[in-house]
């Protein structure tokens, strides 16, 4: 079995000022297998993983590949001991083109055959069935082929241990379904793969062995069939969790009085981000949802609603009467909060402190002349971070350097202190962990039986079944059903996603 | 718990939070340079009373001439880090744009007429009206920046090319000179008070900005205009407006600066005034150490910056250094103190002091 084992992690001891980030945490990877590592945010997953790509250093333990114990610097250091990774977010250059992303870094002679370059990329791109061309520009490609060529990057090099960190969160599932199948291939060829991930469907569908761990430790190593997804969920959570599947029933739904003008009105609005006109209305108090694949237009659907994109035509009503929502300054005047699918580009303001960014959105529906106190906004953002348990050292830590999940709380926080009477939340938990999307979810039915209309996006369709009291349906920037009440189960969603009446 | 950590490391971290401070490396680079003077010749620090050509009492001394032309400097600062946190890039035509509101003022106080008995109308209508002109490129630059997506510099290396020219066509390439006395009153000394004017000047503006910054949420419009645009936009802001309007406020700045360099000759030298005088209060910014990418920003830190960096001009000058090769020896020292004023070198250094608690949050 020692023979087996390509990466050993033992004892491993990571220290931040009042933070112990591990706490003697032990890894084992073996040749050929794909080992999730599961955990909450904040169990240490990512530092785990920074760790063993030498972008921190530990304080204490040993690792060792193929039974060598080795010392790791530096990300260049890790992958040439064969330890390559990919990030949740894109870590590549949008300027370069395909084939220098897939190269840059890698160049060992000062002069470059740019042509075999680009023909060894395109090998590999097609082994891949990835669909990019060596020549195009990164920037033209969508998210998730952007991230495909960082796997194909990653892969390119002689690696024995690929991480993937959170690969799949911007990925749709036939994406999802390639990557699979590249990672089978891998694992064929004895590659053994770090699977960071939240959606357990995945977990359960291609790993061979999960790894829990929870506040920087270790909770134990598991065979796949021997831990059940309750079980799993429990570990990570540590405690029984209730049910997952009902909590729509744990909160009364709002009851509209009779001949209520819907909350929110469009009349073939559309935008200049590829979608047709589309009629949509949401009565108040209720949760609906945008469903459909990557591209589908779901995202620009709402992004048009808020007037984030250049609104080409429609008309818009807000209960009842017409309004005018061009900017969003427009839509947020008449109450509209936008939660934005990309939290990193159109969400966070990274430098900004946890108090800035709460304050934010209300700061500028207030105006210019009237800047908040330091008392008040102190008060504002203590709060809100205590309402949403959000983790933060304090209100001044810059939010860049709070994980996913609590960067996502702030954002959920700077659009509930303005009160919208209609909110959106577009991939509200994209790459956050199970607890916090719960927390999530429970506070959107909540919002929802409080009176506020709720649109909510997700890529997981059990969630906003869960959710949803009604389903929008996207294809191809056109909206092509909508489902509610029976018609709510995962196989008329999955037909009318896919166009066929079968 | 965490609270009583924090308290615990405040003790042990004094200096590591000193170091870390913004205002640290300007106030030690001006100290540095005060002991220096110190050591090799008190006689920088002497200031003597005397009168002026008019017999009006005038101080004198090195010191005095750091607070006069810094101040033309500082005010320049202000407006230097908003444009910097605003857009991540400097305006370079700041010197060029001081020679055409230089060139205005004088084309409104003299007319037509190049040697005036009387002047033609108040200064402080010409200068109201330089104001606007001086904003009016402002927003030129800030356009380019924002509607059009150029990259400041470049965007106004245009005006920093034509600007003197410009200002020169003004005033149809004659030198107008004002015989008005009381018109060298901004850039020299108002009768009766020995400290030079400028540093008034200089005074009211940072007031000026310390209000609008107290009163208004321009700090944190420009901040999150400048570390994410994106997102600022999503949050009602118009980051065009916000970056037209950072350029539109140096514009006032630099009409201000205009309006002393001017009175400072009651003449001007529309290739000499004003010369080089952005990459100045560009290097304010910096040793302030406002990050040059954009975001986040300390205007005090901009402002004891342009002290630092006239203090530095001044001791070249006293030590013979020749106009030509102060440049050079300049860069040297501006070198060091940005470098030691960069973010990564700071950690460095704060990890240095003994026991610093590191405020890295984990993850």
């Amino acid at each position: 079995m020692a023979e087996n084992i390509v990466l050993q992690m033992k004892n491993i001891h990571k220290s931040f000022p009042g933070v112990r980030a591990l706490q003697g945490v032990d890894f084992t990877l073996r040749k050929g297998e794909v080992h999730a590592l599961m955990g909450e945010n904040g169990a240490g997953k990512s530092t785990l993983i920074k760790v063993l790509t030498g972008v921190y250093s530990k304080d204490e333990g040993q690792i060792s590949i193929e039974g060598k114990e080795v010392a790791i610097h530096s990300p260049q250091e890790a992958q040439k001991n064969g330890v390559s990774t990919v990030y949740q977010e894109i870590t590549l250059c949008p300027n370069l083109s395909v084939a220098e992303n897939m190269y840059i870094g890698r160049l060992e002679n000062i002069c470059q055959n740019w042509k075999k370059m680009n023909t060894d990329a395109d090998k590999i791109l097609q082994s891949l069935d990835i669909p990019a061309k060596a020549t195009q520009q990164l920037s033209t490609c969508s998210l998730a082929v952007q991230q495909m060529v960082a796997i194909a990057r990653a892969v390119d090099t002689d690696c024995k241990v690929l991480i993937l960190d959170e690969p799949t969160s911007s990925l749709d599932e036939q994406e999802v379904e390639k990557l699979f199948k590249l990672m089978r291939d891998l694992k064929g060829r004895g590659v053994g793969i770090v699977f960071v991930t939240h959606f357990l469907d995945q977990v359960y569908e291609i790993c061979d062995r999960i790894t829990v761990m929870r506040d920087g430790q270790l909770v134990g190593e598991y065979e796949i069939e021997k831990l059940p997804r309750v079980q799993l969920v429990s570990k990570m959570l540590g405690k029984e969790l209730d049910d997952l599947s009902d909590i729509q029933g744990e909160y009364s739904t709002y009851e509209p009085k009779e001949g209520e003008a819907p909350v929110f009105e469009a009349e073939e609005l559309h935008s200049d981000a590829g979608i047709k006109p589309f009629n949509f209305h949401i009565k108040k108090g209720e949760v609906n949802g945008f469903t459909g694949l990557l591209g589908s237009g779901r995202s620009e659907s709402v992004r048009a609603i808020f007037g984030a994109d250049r609104i080409l035509g429609g008309r818009v009503k807000m209960n009842g009467k017409p309004v005018k929502i061009r900017k969003p300054i427009d839509a947020m005047k008449n109450g509209i909060a936008y939660l934005p699918e990309d939290r990193k580009r159109d969400g966070i303001v990274g430098d900004l402190s946890v108090r800035d960014n709460i304050l934010l959105a209300q700061q500028v529906l207030r105006g210019f002349l009237k800047p908040f106190s330091k008392g008040e906004a102190d008060k504002i953002a203590d709060e809100y971070i205590k309402l949403l348990s959000v983790k933060t050292a304090s209100a001044d830590t810059p939010i860049k350097s709070l994980s996913g999940g609590n960067q996502q709380k702030v954002i959920l926080a700077r659009w509930l202190l303005t009160h919208p009477e209609y909110l959106i939340l577009d991939e509200p938990t994209r790459g956050i962990d199970v607890g916090t999307k719960v927390d999530i979810q429970k506070l959107v039915l909540k919002l929802a039986s409080e009176g506020m209309s709720v649109t909510f996006i997700s890529s997981e369709l059990d969630e906003m079944l869960r959710t949803c009291s009604r389903l929008v349906v996207m294809r191809d920037g056109r909206m092509v059903g909508e489902l509610s009440g029976q018609d709510l189960n995962q196989n008329k969603v999955m037909n009318t996603i896919a166009g066929g009446d079968k | 718990m965490e609270n009583n950590h924090a308290k615990q490391s405040k003790g042990s971290s004094f200096f590591a939070d000193l170091t870390r401070n913004q205002l640290f490396i300007p106030m030690a680079a001006l100290l540095l340079l005060l002991v220096f003077n110190l050591i090799m010749d008190p006689g920088f620090f002497k200031i003597t009373l005397g009168y002026n050509s008019a017999g009006h009492p005038v101080l004198s001394g090195f010191l005095i001439t750091i607070l006069d032309y810094g101040s033309e400097l500082a005010i320049l600062a202000i407006g230097m880090t908003l444009v910097t946190a605003a857009t991540g890039g400097q305006d370079i035509s700041v010197g060029a744009a001081i020679a055409i509101s230089g060139s205005v003022l004088l084309r409104m106080l003299c007319g037509t007429n190049t040697r005036p008995e009387t002047l033609v109308m108040p200064v402080l209508l010409a200068f109201v009206i330089t104001c606007v002109v001086a904003m009016l490129f402002g927003a030129f630059n800030g356009t380019l920046v924002a509607v059009f997506g150029i990259q400041p510099m470049i965007a106004t290396l245009i005006l920093y090319t034509a600007g003197r020219s410009i200002a020169a066509w003004v005033n149809n390439n004659e030198l107008p000179i004002i015989s008005e006395p009381s018109f060298a009153y901004y850039g020299g000394f108002i009768p009766g008070c020995p400290i030079p004017t400028p540093f008034f000047i200089a005074v009211l503006c940072v007031a000026v900005i310390a209000l609008v910054l107290k009163f208004t949420t321009l700090r944190l419009y420009t901040q999150a205009v400048g570390i994410n645009e994106y997102s600022a936009k999503l949050n009602g802001l118009n980051p065009v407006f916000i970056k037209i309007l950072s350029f539109v406020i140096l514009g006032l700045c630099v009409a201000v600066v205009g309006l002393i360099k001017v009175s400072r000759f009651s003449s001007i030298n529309y290739s000499v005034i004003a010369k080089d005088i952005e990459m100045d209060a560009i290097l304010a910014v910096a040793l302030g150490g406002n990050a040059l990418s954009g975001g986040k920003f300390n205007m005090t830190a901009s402002i004891i910056g342009a002290y630092v960096i006239q203090c530095l001009t001044t001791t070249l000058y006293k030590f013979d250094v020749q106009a030509d090769a102060l440049p050079a020896y300049k860069a040297v020292v501006v070198i060091a103190l940005v470098v030691l004023s960069a973010p990564i070198v700071r950690e460095k250094l704060a990890a240095l002091m003994p026991k610093s608690g590191s405020r890295e949050v984990a993850k």
